[in-house]
């Protein structure tokens, strides 16, 4: 979706700002957040995509003026809701009101150890790769409503494959419940006046790793 | 590393938003704890992993590694999962952990546009300039600015390369080694790795200063 969290090339969010000796996590209910959605993700409940289009899906200006692990939790709660798991009524009040629904599995502390890394998503390919190194392409303009992991400033923009990264899970259909659909990934690289016009730093380029689905032969 | 952090109630940097989030995320807790969801145990080993056990600490031996050992940089930079789990470093990496090589002509920068992809596995969960909209919105298309704003000045002809995130694979930059580090021991070594060189807004600390 062409929504705010889409912010590569956008101006006026002013300087970087790094904060000195930075802590892990900035409050007690981050920590507690930053678990719970790892512990519900392990029980299968939603993946890394649908997360990201709940958090996407956030009105706007709740998105921009949100700390991130707010918006995280906001989203755990969109997504917990929709899914049936657990009430708007209940979280409001803060007490369960329904039994709770199985799930997959229960995250228990000794497994925690097996489980600080992100989940595996390469996936075994349905078809030959179209593209090599090499190929020049020409990414898609495309302007789905829903989750895409094609940035708005990289549509339409002819850039070169610089590697093939293997077949996995495309976020566009899993995102939504269509399924994994597995599909070739690519490292394609850009110019950066293709992507930003004559006045673009010279030396710069840029580039983003693009599903097959994406790209059409330049 | 991260530092334990007492929990206070009145975090003035916070305002209301603290008090607010401390309602909705223990409503949340209590709500998923009671459903059966979710174990306590196991929500207080997660956080103490991601405080205490992963963080750039892990990338630094990385890096250091790959300053010492010209066959582990060359398989590190041919497959960086293969490479990090070899060394022991962690258990378990992402599939698809990929490491990039700073030169005098390159200077490689890492950023995830549409969310926070980060390589949590050897850097830990990331600094939040990281997942701010200053940094996502112009690492792509003014990286000098954005160095700028970390005191960051690169040599007029060293080319600029941002590698945007938007897939699950992992970028982390190998830094150059500083000079007039002959001699030291990887641990040593280790010691000049921040975790801004290998996200590619800094560079690696210089010997003087860990002296």
């Amino acid at each position: 979706m062409d929504g705010v969290h889409d912010m590569g090339g956008m101006h006026g969010f002013g300087k970087v700002e790094a904060e000195k000796n930075e802590p892990v996590f900035h409050d007690e209910w981050e920590r507690r957040v930053y678990a719970l959605y790892r512990a519900i993700s392990y029980a299968g409940v939603w993946c890394i995509d649908q997360a990201r289009f709940a958090r996407e899906q956030l009105p706007p200006d709740v998105y921009l003026a949100s700390s991130y692990y707010r918006k995280w939790e906001l989203g755990m709660e969109k997504q917990l809701v929709e899914s049936g798991l657990a009430g708007a009524d209940e979280l409001a009040a803060g007490r369960v009101l329904r039994p709770g629904k199985p799930l997959k599995r229960k995250l228990t502390a000794a497994e925690v150890p097996n489980t600080v890394t992100r989940g595996s998503f390469a996936r075994p390919p349905q078809k030959p790769a179209r593209f090599k190194p090499g190929d020049r392409v020409r990414t898609k303009n495309i302007h789905p409503k829903t989750h895409t992991r094609l940035p708005r400033y990289a549509r339409g923009r002819v850039g070169v494959i610089e590697a093939l990264r293997g077949c996995h899970v495309f976020p566009d259909t899993v995102a939504i419940g269509k399924g994994e659909d597995p599909q070739w990934l690519y490292t394609v690289l850009f110019d950066g006046r293709e992507l930003w016009g004559d006045n673009a730093e010279p030396s710069l380029k840029v580039s983003i790793e693009a599903f097959e689905p994406y790209l059409e032969p330049a | 590393m991260a530092e334990k952090h007492e929990h206070t109630h009145d975090h003035s940097e916070h305002g209301s938003e603290l008090s607010e989030m401390q309602l909705r995320v223990r409503a949340l807790e209590t709500v998923l704890t009671e459903k059966g969801y979710v174990d306590p145990a196991a929500l207080d080993a997660i956080i103490e992993a991601y405080e205490t056990k992963v963080g750039p600490h892990v990338g630094a031996r990385v890096v250091a590694k790959a300053w010492s050992d010209p066959s582990f940089k060359q398989a590190l930079l041919e497959d960086g999962t293969k490479a990090v789990l070899a060394l022991g470093a962690i258990n378990r990496v992402g599939d698809h952990l990929i490491a990039v090589e700073n030169t005098p002509k390159l200077h490689n920068m890492i950023v995830c546009t549409l969310c926070s992809c980060y390589p949590w596995e050897v850097l830990g969960l990331p600094p939040v300039w990281y997942k701010s909209a200053p940094y996502r919105s112009r690492a792509v298309n003014d990286p000098r600015g954005v160095l700028a704003d970390f005191g960051v000045t690169l040599p007029a002809d060293t080319a600029i390369r941002v590698w945007d995130s938007t897939a699950e694979t992992r970028f982390i930059v190998l830094p150059m080694r500083p000079a007039t580090t002959e001699g030291w021991s990887e641990e040593k070594l280790a010691s000049l790795v921040t975790r801004d060189s290998m996200i590619g807004t800094g560079f690696p600390k210089q010997p003087a200063e860990v002296a």
